[in-house]
């Protein structure tokens, strides 16, 4: 029985009905950059079922603690303002739980009222409400703006904006704004970085915070993230490199602007060409050479395209996802010769449809492409035009069962399966993990469906 | 900063010790309102003292609650296959609510409806926001109706809907005009009342508004109940309605696991009510009762022996000796397996502690399953409860209604013209309450809770973790956002919202299920590796292994 039986495969204009979202609110991206503070409680300023519902979903998807606070409006927050609510919180987060730092983002709720988050901060501040030494930094996240992806920036932003300092001298390090991306790519930027000499300061860094060691013991702050120490220094760096436009180029920009810290802006680093343009950048800012060690994964990664191009040729895929991933993603199944020919991103925003065609461009096929779209729209453009594989979301198995196509889960959230938190898809490694994962779908699919005169051994 | 280690038994606290223990590090305000909600039971006879229920959350304490519109739209309405339910707000709260709770619904064929793969929203935009959404909404409700052609449509206000003064209700009645479809709104912007108990009762009494009764289709059947409060979580339902099923007793509507818009029309043809959740519905029992002279009972489906209990009490109920020992073939038939699947696990969980804090019901039921396996719950509490579920019924006309409970609204029902048909006489009635049955009848949780137990209401983090510390059962119930930070420190958390991939629990395969998941995650070998072989010897050798 088809599962989503009610698509159907006629394409109808709808200007108010999103069915099957592909993106979801600013309050769960800016939750989840917070995480990447090191000892700090992200706290949702608005009714309690936000923070329930962000941290249900950040928990699903890492399978690890996700902790946060709420100011818990009621009615009467909703109608005389949460000042209260947030001047109480901020007393009862640092007295009970003790962080160093407490990320304040906004709600619908709170937006729409109008409450004032600095100023109900400064008001804590005098109050005594914040001990020395302790900080709470915040964001403007309504969920009518933007999506998880600019709520995520925004977050940067307001722990940027509370922390940097320039004291005129540099600090000889690279600032790296990963994006939103998984644990484990963060990991593996850090590691790149290293693997050049290159020192950095990462931030977010959610590395060790979500995607932490079980030992008997629980740490509410566990040992990763960046320092507080480290969020100050970035004005002292060198330079930034904000990788993906969405989630970490206003952050760079910010710095730029305020501390000049010159900034480059570049794509996720997954894939080939991305990851040569991440590795070059990196080189040109610090003044490293490329190591012998990085030089040898990249040989590695052509190696197998090389090796296994015969099974991506002109394979038609589906993407679905957050426009800094299906961006990147876009360009390596280009490069490697398979064709991307749906596309979409529930994140609002018109430059994202002209990259893609700039990226698919020569493609053999035509190519559909839409930003702020959903993944009903996407199912309706498979119905209408079959693809070989489909990348995107936990939420994409249902269309991948009713109409027979293999799916490679990759973005937020994947909620029934694991490996996303420990191995990256960013790097050299990365794209070998990839294109492992890409060949297992194909490979598995052609296995099933030989016939018995087919079935192969070797392939 | 807070950092716990689970430390080896030593202590035997006193209850009210660790009462005192609990509150020590709260700034005085937070802890005299926690002291109202921790309570030790008392033995036997001792009047345990007033629970604090459904009081608001504390700002800043990290709560497992969600809110109203999750009861609303996630509890009640997400479980009903054929309503096509748009949330009118922007995207997040539709977003959460799609298909995370693991509710099942089953359908014969393709040509019946399912929606509940799909999240529709408003998706609302700034421009909503500051113009108002009502227009949009319309708009929305159009073009799902000319996408889908549902029997009915139902919209969900979130919280800024509330803020801008959008009229869902207004919009309702006027599409439900234009598209003559039945179109119904719910009030349950997140910020009402202080928890998801409030959207459960807004979803109830929409439905028993504009959906119960609006149909007279007559199901047959000789013994025609409606389960109210089961949401067919991991296929619970499924395994209820096998065992009504094989008794003859035939289920007209579920409220509301895997049911659909015409079991809540003709509801009210079934001749019982029997209630599984109290917290989320008894309301609707009564008003059941009340307009259409539906009895109810409580009855609870968790627990093998409670799940034969609960079939004698509805067959006591029909007085009718072939239903009677129907029922009784039914339970000599799925008891055996029962029973030797709980002799294979009990030596191994025998004697074991469990601690369960979770939503109304749920926290008290599965108190049954552990009994089963002879273990003993040392702590348990609600996350959204209020104190007839703590201390029973007899409660109810003492609970002080404050700010956040006067804004839900609470119906004012009569006797249907049409439709009122009390199914019993007082007589009837009379003889079978002589007998020991007790119609309207919930005793609470603090009744079966052993002595010198702790009952607290909404746990926070914070005090889970102390009393993990401080008691260290040898499993935790509670939600996916509790999970992680419990089985860090090497206890294993068994969710009892969703049932992680589990289930389904309820009835007899359920218990077995339940038996066997529990036996598995208490004695998995997993948390013997939490230390490593050089932490547990950190001196250094100096010899050569190979000597």
């Amino acid at each position: 029985m088809t599962l989503l039986r009610h698509t159907p495969t006629e394409i109808k204009d709808r200007s108010a009905l999103s069915v099957n979202p592909a993106k979801t609110c600013q309050p769960v991206g800016a939750m989840y950059a917070a995480l990447g503070i090191h000892g700090c409680l992200p706290h949702s300023h608005g009714s309690q079922g936000c923070c329930a519902y962000h941290r249900s979903a950040l928990t699903r998807h890492y399978k690890e603690p996700v902790s946060a606070a709420t100011s818990s409006f009621t009615e009467g927050a909703s109608v005389f303002g949460g000042q209260a609510n947030l001047l109480q919180a901020i007393n009862n987060i640092f007295t009970v739980y003790e962080p160093d730092v407490i990320a304040v983002h906004t709600t619908c709720l709170s937006e729409t009222i109008g409450d004032d988050v600095p100023q109900i901060t400064e008001k804590a501040r005098q109050e005594g409400k914040i001990p020395d030494g302790k900080f709470v930094v915040s964001a403007s996240t309504p969920s009518y703006v933007g999506s998880h992806v600019t709520g995520f920036s925004n977050m940067v932003m307001g722990t940027l904006k509370g922390f940097a300092a320039k004291t005129g001298k540099k600090n000889g390090k690279v600032n790296i704004i990963p994006g939103f991306v998984e644990p484990s790519d963060m990991e593996e930027i850090k590691r790149l970085a290293a693997a050049m000499g290159v020192k950095t300061i990462l931030f977010p860094d959610t590395s060790g915070v979500l995607n932490g060691p079980l030992t008997g013991e629980y740490k509410m702050f566990p040992d990763g993230g960046t320092t507080v120490e480290e969020l100050r220094s970035t004005g002292d760096s060198i330079g930034t490199l904000a990788l993906g436009e969405w989630a970490s180029a206003d952050g760079a920009k910010y710095l730029d602007s305020t501390h000049k810290v010159p900034c480059k802006i570049l794509d996720l680093p997954i894939g080939l060409k991305a990851t040569d343009r991440f590795i070059d950048a990196l080189r040109l800012i610090s003044g490293r050479h490329v190591t012998d060690l990085i030089a040898h994964e990249r040989g590695q990664l052509v190696d197998l395209i090389s090796d296994m191009h015969q099974y991506f040729y002109h394979k038609k895929v589906a993407l679905v996802g957050d426009p800094d991933q299906v961006i990147a993603l876009t360009e390596f199944l280009t490069s490697i010769d398979m064709s991307p020919v749906h596309i979409v991103t529930g994140t609002p925003g018109k430059k994202f449809e002209a990259r893609i065609k700039e990226l698919t461009a020569d493609s053999p096929f035509p190519v559909n492409v839409k930003a702020h779209g959903d993944m009903f729209l996407l199912h309706q453009w498979i119905k209408n035009e079959p693809v070989d594989l489909i990348i995107g979301n936990t939420y994409c198995k249902y269309i991948a069962r009713d109409e027979d196509i293999p799916l490679i889960r990759h973005g937020f959230p994947i909620l029934d399966r694991v490996g996303h938190q420990y191995f990256p898809t960013v790097g050299y490694k990365g794209g070998l993990r990839l294109l492992e994962k890409i060949l297992d779908a194909l490979l598995t699919r052609i296995d099933r469906d030989a016939t018995e005169d087919q079935f192969e051994l070797a392939m | 900063m807070t950092t716990i280690t689970k430390k080896k038994k030593i202590v035997q606290m006193d209850p009210t010790d660790l009462v005192q223990d609990l509150l020590k590090k709260y700034p005085t305000k937070v802890a005299r309102k926690r002291a109202k909600q921790i309570m030790v039971k008392e033995a036997e006879g001792a009047e345990t003292p007033e629970m604090g229920a459904n009081v608001r959350t504390i700002p800043g304490i990290i709560t497992m609650r969600g809110c109203t519109y999750a009861g609303c739209k996630g509890v009640i309405l997400g479980p009903t296959r054929d309503i096509v339910n748009i949330t009118h707000g922007p995207i997040g709260c539709g977003f959460y609510s799609w298909l995370t709770r693991r509710n099942q619904t089953y359908t014969e064929t393709d040509a019946e409806e399912n929606f509940m793969p799909y999240a529709f929203s408003t998706d609302m935009n700034e421009n909503d926001i500051v113009f108002g959404g009502e227009k949009k909404l319309k708009q929305a409700i159009r073009e799902a109706y000319e996408l889908f052609h549902p029997k009915a449509i139902a919209i969900f206000s979130t919280c800024p809907v509330g803020l801008i003064g959008d009229d869902v209700h207004a919009v309702a009645r006027e599409m439900k005009g234009e598209l003559g479809i039945n179109v119904f709104g719910f009030s349950c912007e997140g910020y009402k009342g202080v928890s998801q108990s409030a959207g459960h009762h807004i979803a109830n009494n929409q439905i028993f508004k504009h959906v119960v009764g609006t149909k007279e289709e007559i199901k047959v059947g000789e013994f025609k109940i409606n389960l109210l409060g089961e949401y067919n979580i991991g296929g619970d339902g499924f395994e209820i309605d096998r065992i009504l099923d094989k008794c003859g007793i035939t289920v007209i509507s579920t409220f509301s696991g895997n049911s659909t818009y015409d079991q809540f029309a003709t509801s009210h043809t079934a001749d019982l009510n029997t209630v599984m959740c109290h917290r989320s519905i008894n309301y609707v029992a009564e008003m059941m009762e009340t307009k259409y002279g539906i009895p109810w009972i409580k009855v609870n489906f968790i627990g093998a022996e409670a799940t034969a209990k609960s079939l004698r009490k509805i067959a006591q109920y029909f007085d009718s000796p072939k239903l009677t020992e129907r029922v009784e073939a039914v339970i000599a038939e799925e008891m055996p397996t029962v029973k030797l699947a709980m002799d294979m696990v009990r030596p191994r969980t025998e004697g074991k502690t469990a601690m369960l804090f979770v939503g109304g019901s749920r926290a008290h039921h599965y108190q049954e399953l552990f009994k089963e396996l002879g273990m003993r719950t040392i702590s348990a509490g609600y996350e959204f409860a209020h104190r007839d579920d703590y201390e029973g019924r007899h409660v109810i006309p003492e609970i002080k209604i404050d700010a956040d409970s006067r804004n839900i609204e609470e119906l004012e029902v009569e006797p249907c013209a049409e439709s009122y048909n009390p199914r019993k006489t007082p007589e009837e009635i009379k003889k079978l309450e002589e007998s020991g049955f007790k119609f309207k009848e919930y005793e609470g949780m603090i009744p079966d809770m052993p002595t010198k137990s702790l009952v607290i209401d909404d746990l926070n983090q914070y005090e889970a973790e102390k009393l993990i510390e401080i008691m260290k059962p040898d499993i935790f119930c509670a939600g996916i956002k509790e999970k992680y930070s419990v089985q860090k420190l090497g206890i294993p958390l068994k969710q009892l919202h969703n049932y992680d991939i589990g289930g389904p629990y309820a009835g007899f395969k359920g218990a077995v299920n339940f038996y066997q998941d529990i036996d598995r995650m208490v004695n998995s070998k997993v948390w013997s590796y939490l230390k490593a072989p050089w932490q547990e010897k950190p001196e250094l050798s100096a010899t050569y292994v190979w000597e």
